[in-house]
């Protein structure tokens, strides 16, 4: 689950970190409220789940009472395009109001799960304020990590070693070893899949404070984090992935003219590669699951019909615990409930296929039926083609 | 000849008594697997389905003599049945639960390693040995005993993979889910070494997806010398960065863990690549004919 930035800087301001005074607000008049309070030149950034916010213009400074107002009144309510929203952009319903901070230094840290040591590491890094895939690829040299150890966190002498291989000394580099350590304690504490400070800075008087933050939690423990799933905006989500999610259906929405229906995660990747590779193109990825029944495949179909885009229907199925004759049943219903017009073409194999087929054609419905999941992809696509 | 399980396994079930539970352990006993006992907390001492139930894996594995366990356990208690099932002493565990929060399993994972226990898993469709026996969900009818071994991170495509090979005659070995979570007890190459040591393995099946570098590494360890013909497929390749699609582990963060990649190491290290699955089985047949 992401959160927004206000989010997880409250969560960070509770586990001691400084972070800069400010509120987040949702009308202009409020924005101005926040700047009067705060005094001086302040930040306005736009609160949305998408990063690269600064680039689309959905962070500025701006000082004074009615420049905060106007800058709100901008960013309120539009669509900010960022190089992670997609084309269409998110749109902006919060903004957080901050004093500015006077800023000596920049810098990196970040915690993360890593795969090949099975355990979470800190990374830190002098390169703050940048996109930290990049400097990795560019100057892995500026990429420091140490491990963390499950029950007692970051040692102190590892976040020592991380301060002093960023250079620094003194106050800051104390300040930083605290943050360290709070930092990985707080991914534990949180069940947290990223937890991201970028940029830490450093004031010229030696404070340490949490510019920007990122926290992604882990879906799977938020059953005992209860307190933090408040914090889940489904504005931010596509709507027809939170409906599917009501199901228990993996539905992801993508661009495409091709609606997909497949059972497992794995085969439904696979079929909007073979949709690709067939030179057609995807609508949604959707995993109805190993184990899905008549009603989840009803469900299906209409999230898969919603979608505005959707052309021709693509069903993959292969029947392991879900039979091809209750698949069969659940589709004929669903064709006929939603009485489905855009072509529909099916594959199926696996367990009770025979049966499967059998009542589809026996149906009376138009759908499709071939047998290995290429030919299910030169049909589906030139199906496409032609509706459109 | 087969790997991980086979007519010497004595399974028990953790989490029998549950609707998944039963239905895939009578799947297993009908497909001939020695099923032995199940394990629920506070059940101790009832019979299900025939099945004696206990308490403790403990106790299942001194009464029973089990050997091995599948867990079918909710999310939020699979990762403490893991670890009584290595504290007993179980030589190979199955977890199939999906949904495990991943700090449970850096916890799992750090205390397993300092047992002999394998774990398989979790969020995995389990091990099916052809004719032998299976622990998982694997579905039977489609496995013919023969000569191709499968690991795979996905479950669907993994049963692709055996009804291909049934379909044309080769059948498999051992088939092994390892699972699509970031964090797994048994790796690609883990199941590599032990095909290189199975005489009945011909040929292996590699099925991988985005997200992470196991693929990568298995590339790296068949080029060290892996003796027999790998056909490999990785799922994913139109998948968008940033997006979870579906499996907890399958997510390309920061241009990492493409699909593109993958090919290439693989590639690269004399794997068959597949750009479709629909091609499985006719490249692993052709790979056995100039092998």
């Amino acid at each position: 689950m992401k959160i927004h930035e206000y989010q997880a800087k409250a969560i960070l301001a509770k586990a001691g970190f400084a972070v800069p005074r400010g509120e987040v607000v949702c009308t202009p008049q409020e924005a101005r409220a926040v700047a009067e309070r705060l005094g001086g030149a302040v930040v306005v950034k736009a609160q949305i789940h998408a990063g690269g916010r600064g680039k689309g213009g959905g962070v500025g400074v701006v000082d004074g009472p009615d420049a905060v107002e106007k800058l709100a009144a901008q960013m309120l309510g539009m669509r900010l395009v960022t190089a992670q929203t997609g084309e269409s952009g998110q749109l902006v319903r919060q903004v957080l109001v901050e004093e500015t901070i006077d800023i000596a230094g920049e810098y990196y840290l970040g915690v993360v799960l890593d795969r090949g040591s099975a355990k979470p590491i800190v990374i830190a890094s002098s390169a703050g304020g940048m996109e930290i895939e990049q400097v990795a690829a560019d100057t892995p040299n500026l990429i420091c990590r140490e491990s963390v150890d499950s029950a007692n966190g970051l040692f102190e002498f590892q976040a020592r070693r991380l301060a002093y291989a960023i250079e620094l000394k003194g106050r800051p580099a104390r300040n930083a070893v605290r943050a360290m350590v709070a930092a990985s304690r707080l991914f534990h504490e949180t069940d947290a899949s990223l937890l991201e400070i970028n940029p830490l800075v450093v004031t010229s008087d030696g404070e340490v404070v949490v510019l920007d933050a990122k926290i992604g939690l882990d879906d799977n423990a938020l059953f005992r984090r209860t307190e933090l799933i408040g914090l889940r905006d489904i504005h931010e989500e596509d709507p027809l992935e939170v409906e599917a999610s009501t199901y228990d259906l993996n539905y992801i929405r993508l661009d495409g003219t091709i609606g997909c229906m497949v059972n497992g995660a794995g085969l439904a990747m696979a079929t909007m590669d073979i949709i690709k590779l067939a030179g057609g193109s995807p609508a949604n990825f959707l995993d109805v699951g190993g184990g899905a029944n008549a009603d989840q495949i009803r469900n299906a179909f209409r999230i898969v019909l919603a979608d505005e885009n959707v052309k021709a229907i693509l069903i993959n199925i292969f029947g392991g615990i879900l039979r091809c004759d209750v698949l069969a049943a659940g589709v004929i219903d669903a064709v006929k409930e939603f009485d489905v017009s855009l072509p529909v073409v099916i594959r199926m194999e696996g367990t009770n296929v025979g049966d499967g087929r059998a009542m589809l054609s026996a149906s009376g419905l138009n759908f499709t039926t071939v047998r290995t999941m290429d030919e299910a992809a030169t049909a589906v696509v030139a199906l496409a083609s032609d509706g459109s | 000849m087969a790997v991980l399980i086979d007519e010497e396994t004595r399974l028990v079930v953790q989490g029998l008594t549950g609707r998944e539970g039963t239905f895939h352990a009578r799947a297993a006993a009908e497909y001939g697997t020695a099923i032995v006992g199940g394990v629920t907390p506070g059940k101790g001492g009832t019979v299900h389905e025939g099945w004696p139930i206990f308490d403790t894996v403990h106790e299942a594995v001194s009464v029973t003599g089990a050997n091995a366990s599948v867990i079918f356990v909710p999310p939020a208690n699979a990762a403490d049945a893991i670890l009584e099932a290595a504290d007993a002493g179980v030589a190979v565990v199955v977890c199939i639960t999906e949904g495990i929060p991943v700090l449970d399993m850096v916890t799992v994972l750090e205390r397993i390693r300092e047992t002999p226990t394998r774990l398989v898993g979790p969020n995995c469709p389990g091990v099916l040995s052809a004719g032998k026996a299976k622990a998982g969900i694997i579905p039977s009818n489609i496995a013919r005993e023969g000569r191709v071994g499968i690991v795979s991170k996905s479950g669907t495509l993994t049963y692709e993979a055996m009804h291909q090979l049934t379909q044309c005659g080769l059948g498999q070995t051992t088939c092994v889910g390892i699972g699509g979570d970031p964090l797994i007890g048994t790796s690609f190459i883990d199941v590599l070494k032990m095909f290189e040591g199975d005489s009945a393995t011909e040929a292996v099946v590699l099925i991988g997806e985005i997200g992470g570098t196991a693929e990568e590494d298995a590339a790296a360890f068949i080029a060290e010398g892996f003796s027999k013909p790998v056909v490999g497929f990785i799922a994913g390749r139109t998948a968008p960065p940033g997006r979870r699609m579906g499996h907890a582990g399958a997510i390309v963060a920061g241009g990492k863990g493409t699909a593109v990649e993958k090919m290439a190491a693989l590639e690269k290290a004399g794997v068959v690549v597949v750009k479709s699955p629909a091609g499985i089985a006719e490249s692993v047949v052709a790979a056995l004919d100039v092998a």
